[in-house]
């Protein structure tokens, strides 16, 4: 693929077109992986007071190295505070403190339903996966939920196998009919694109440089709507690898 | 450490061993392996290597759980081997998300019979496991998610340090330590220095466990590793990376049990097998100010 200006991996576009979502000040959810890179990023550029917020309990967390765990001892050290996880669960989570949370899913379907938690039966799995943790209740209370997903036809059915962590469950309507205190999934990146959501559901909104609909389609296992106004996503800014790869990940843990 | 095992872990009891990530006492879980302990019923947030190692040793008869993976480096393929193929044989899993642990040992540790949460609605959680269930709020007539209270009958908690009565002070993540040893029948208090009563005195606010709740002390050096402590050692994320292999193959898997639980005699002769190798875990110091308890 031919694109102007520098070159970068998937992982790296999906991280900084996650970080462009969060808005100065809020309070974020963070999770491992290339959530927490994002959140970090974010705070390094046009989010500076961001607040990151772990479920192991660090509030305000400023961590000097990239935490390879959740509950990684960088995230305490020089945090703004560490609390039990009954007060980040009860009183952060469930009082409606967190304006972002980040979640990741092995499956994910067309109204933003993810699995985390077996693949086949639940009884007799064909693979098991680690389960909720706190995905759960993040993708039930948060005030807005987003997703980085890796897309196959095998990770984006149309039902996931079993409900983890739920979207819009079924459509519409279902989260406020069941009393669903949280916004929902506002947006899913994977590596094609980028998806919001209408009428509970995931539409297009935006393709990566270089990937095309008809690759969207065939990793697709739903007729997947495609958004009238499809964009190209915003690449990379060269202030943003270079923080990527020199400060957050050099080693390439996670890129 | 063996004596504590063997008054307070028997065979058939529920027993919880926490630290979220943090201070887990791999001391006290490869006791247990070496005691042969059957038929337990081990509940943690995250079972993570330490249970992975109870139940690839056989240990474990059920797993009340939210989260099984070895963090930041994969699956747990002990268990998995267990739950997918019955090796070294097939264990029940009890599966909840964090907040319903850290709810059900709330319930546990406050001895109410349940405990109401915002949660579950829309999930599949509730339909594979018949103990999540629902409450009406008899105030606003509000549906809610309960769960019910965990009452283990032993809790394994590693702190940073503790007197000789067992008053245990634990600083960076907390975790649900508290709710797990107030929730439980009997605690073993673990703790990388025992002090005098007179430091513990010196810095009431840190106190997380009150000896009043300890039925034994444990002093045990490096007793989390590959887990880390606070202001001692760091996370052995080299090992944790390891895991996966070792794991994945039982052969391994029953090698390292051989070479570094069964093939030692204690946590002690455990820490000088690893030689140097620790030396470059050591904290290195970052002191918070001190504060005026004066009046």
């Amino acid at each position: 693929m031919a694109i102007d200006g520098p070159h970068f991996s998937p992982q790296e576009l999906m991280v900084c077109q996650a970080a462009r979502q969060l808005r100065d000040g809020e309070v974020v959810f963070v999770g491992i992986g290339l959530p927490n890179l994002a959140c970090n990023l974010a705070r390094r550029l046009h989010a500076p007071k961001l607040v990151l917020i772990y479920e192991s309990g660090a509030v305000g967390a400023d961590p000097e190295r990239l935490p390879i765990s959740i509950g990684d001892p960088s995230l305490v050290t020089n945090s703004l505070g560490v609390f039990s996880m009954f007060d980040v669960f009860s009183f952060y989570l469930q009082g409606g403190l967190i304006d972002v949370g980040f979640l990741q899913g092995v499956q994910i379907d067309r109204f933003g339903n993810l699995n985390t938690t077996v693949i086949g039966d639940y009884q007799r799995p064909a693979v098991r996966l680690p389960g909720s943790g706190g995905a759960c209740e993040i993708a039930i209370l948060a005030n807005r939920v987003f997703v980085i997903a890796p897309q196959s036809k095998r990770s984006f059915p149309e039902r996931v196998d079993f409900i983890t962590s739920p979207g819009f469950i079924d459509g519409p309507e279902r989260r406020r009919k069941l009393g669903l205190p949280g916004g929902g999934p506002v947006m899913v990146i994977t590596n094609f694109g980028c998806y919001e959501f209408s009428d509970g559901e995931m539409v297009l909104t935006s393709l990566h440089p270089g990937c095309t609909v008809e690759q969207v389609k065939e990793n697709t296992g739903w007729d997947v709507r495609i958004s009238p106004q499809l964009t190209t996503t915003e690449i990379p800014t060269s202030e943003e690898l270079r923080i990527i790869r020199e400060d957050f990940d050099p080693s390439h843990l996670f890129i | 450490m063996d004596e504590a095992i063997r008054r307070f872990v028997h065979d058939g009891d529920v027993i919880v061993i926490e630290g979220f990530t943090h201070l887990i006492c791999f001391a006290a879980a490869h006791e247990i392996i070496r005691q042969r302990r059957r038929d337990l019923t081990l509940c943690r947030l995250t079972p993570d290597l330490v249970y992975d190692q109870l139940i690839g040793a056989g240990c474990a008869r059920r797993l009340i759980f939210s989260w099984a993976g070895n963090p930041g480096a994969g699956p747990l393929y002990a268990l998995r081997r267990a739950v997918e193929h019955g090796i070294p044989h097939s264990i029940e899993l009890e599966e909840y998300s964090h907040f319903g642990m850290v709810a059900r040992l709330t319930a546990g540790a406050s001895r109410l019979p349940f405990y109401p949460l915002r949660n579950y609605m829309g999930s599949d959680l509730p339909r594979v496991n018949p103990l999540i269930k629902t409450v009406t709020c008899p105030f606003t007539g509000e549906e809610l998610a309960a769960v019910p209270a965990l009452n283990p009958d032993t809790a394994i908690i590693h702190a940073q340090r503790a007197d000789e009565n067992g008053n245990a002070q634990i600083w960076g993540l907390i975790g649900v330590q508290k709710e797990a040893a107030f929730a439980s029948r009997n605690t073993i208090l673990v703790a990388e220095e025992i002090v005098s009563e007179s430091v513990i005195r010196s810095d009431p606010n840190r106190t997380l466990i009150p000896g009043l709740i300890v039925s034994a002390v444990v002093h045990e050096p490096f007793g989390c590793h590959p887990s880390f402590a606070q202001g001692f050692y760091d996370r052995d994320n080299d090992f944790y990376v390891r895991w996966r292999e070792i794991s994945q193959d039982e052969a391994l898997f029953n090698r390292y049990l051989e070479d570094w639980v069964h093939g030692v005699r204690d946590r002690r002769e455990y820490v000088e097998r690893m030689g140097a190798d620790l030396d470059r875990l050591k904290a290195r110091a970052h002191y918070s100010e001190p504060v005026n308890y004066g009046y």
